[in-house]
């Protein structure tokens, strides 16, 4: 059991400063994110895309900002649980008892919820027939690659994800790729390789066709693609991946008992404070009048709910408002006392 | 004010004023129109508030930029006449758009 002072679900800029907020007025915490790496949508979305309007700095890329915050939250020296999504939380008296999927438990008297729109999960097929094969057959990410040795794959979309492995299966595997358009919007260099072992006979490819259905009782045998203009065509195959990037999905913060309006969390704009005592929430997935889904909204949520989480973490202690300029504990904290 | 009307897939039909300058995303979001979800709230980062054009509107709208076509690779089941409606800023050109709404939208 990780016992700590808060507990912070999400690891994008919002959840990051908070870890900051926290960190300064003397506060421990952790944080668990679903996906791989710290950062959430900044990384995730837009790592290359510049973004204009972070108070003080004119110009930066998501993954800039991220490794900023990184940096600033350094000594604190916070434990990220990465990989791992949060299933379910209990209040024991007057802690939450928190659980992932993965079984990590935490104690905790705060949960900040800094979310986002959700975790990220790979979006799959539209069509419903293609659940019962998933993870035998058709898979939306690549665990063990061996498993695809002399088989016969069918690679559905036109991003770097679907090229990528596209190329590295066509080594040892038949590949057959599939896209909505004649463009592809991976790298030059990957698309060039493609048309390059299609050329070899290494690579099928079929543009403008979707996935239709699929055929087979138990085990998948086929696949039926369409064409943008209706026709239809029928694919032998061993294995499906689909690379469609990830969507944001709410999942189980759904049933922790916290009021939700349109796939947002209300809160009050005092300390972010839900409507369960002891959880707050910031950042995108938080709403109140006038909400702002800006990076700037997310950090001033950070570090109101931070001072909210005070009276619940040291219920015997008064918390004093100190400038991180002149405060000797602040900057103890911090590291940076001479 | 520009009237757009939006076509939920069980066909319920909603036609609505829409201020000018809007997105079409917005005009659904603001009036609670079901199913157009806008995660990233109109960054064309997410596609989650992809519509099907009407045909006939659908040459009378301006042009994808660029990352639009990019983006609706990931929508829920694109055809030629998918687009982003937070890329549809609302003007008098519109009046009379019809919109429809995808089964759902990941």
């Amino acid at each position: 059991m990780n016992k700590t002072d808060a507990l912070i679900i999400g690891a994008g800029p919002t959840g990051l400063f908070c870890v900051h907020q926290l960190g300064i007025i003397g506060l421990k915490c952790e944080v668990v994110d679903n996906l791989d790496k710290i950062g959430g949508q900044c990384i995730e979305l837009y790592p290359d895309k510049p973004i204009y309007d972070i108070p003080a700095l004119p110009k930066c890329t998501g993954e800039e900002l991220t490794n900023n915050l990184i940096k600033q939250i350094k000594p604190f020296k916070t434990k990220f649980h990465l990989n791992e999504r949060v299933q379910e939380i209990k209040k024991n008296k007057n802690n939450w008892i928190v659980k992932t999927n993965k079984g990590t438990e935490f104690e905790t008297p705060n949960i900040i919820i800094a979310g986002g729109v959700g975790s990220f999960e790979p979006r799959k097929f539209p069509s419903e027939d293609c659940e019962k094969f998933e993870k035998k057959q058709i898979f939306y990410s690549i665990r063990d690659k061996k498993i695809f040795k002399d088989k016969i794959i069918t690679i559905f979309g036109g991003g770097d994800s679907a090229l990528d492995w596209a190329i590295e299966l066509s080594n040892t595997s038949k590949i057959i790729l599939v896209h909505r358009r004649d463009d592809f919007r991976g790298a030059q260099s990957s698309i060039d390789k493609i048309y390059e072992l299609k050329k070899e006979n290494k690579i099928k490819i079929y543009t403008k066709y979707q996935l239709n259905s699929t055929e087979g009782k138990d085990k998948l045998e086929s696949i039926i693609i369409k064409h943008e203009d209706g026709s239809e065509k029928k694919i032998e195959t061993d294995y499906v991946l689909g690379f469609f990037g990830l969507i944001m999905k709410l999942g189980p913060i759904n049933d922790w008992g916290l009021n939700i309006d349109k796939k947002t969390i209300p809160v009050n704009t005092k300390n972010f404070e839900t409507n369960q005592e002891g959880i707050f929430a910031i950042g995108d997935i938080c709403s109140y009048p006038g909400k702002l889904k800006l990076i700037l909204s997310g950090f001033h949520e950070g570090a109101l709910a931070a001072r909210g989480c005070f009276r619940y973490a040291r219920p015997d202690e008064k918390l004093r408002f100190e400038f991180t300029t002149t405060s000797k504990a602040v900057q103890e904290r911090l590291g940076v006392k001479k | 004010m520009t009237k757009i009307t939006y076509i939920e897939n069980n066909q319920k039909t909603h036609t609505i004023e829409v201020e000018n300058g809007l997105s079409v995303m917005e005009g659904a979001v603001q009036n609670d129109i079901p199913g157009i979800d806008a995660d990233c709230g109109g960054g064309m980062a997410c596609a989650t508030c992809h519509v099907y054009v009407k045909e006939e509107c659908f040459n009378k709208l301006p042009r994808k930029q660029d990352g639009e076509e990019d983006m609706l690779d990931m929508a829920f089941e694109p055809n030629k006449f998918s687009r982003l409606s937070c890329q549809l800023i609302v003007s008098k050109e519109l009046e009379g758009l019809v919109v429809k709404i995808p089964k759902k939208q990941g």
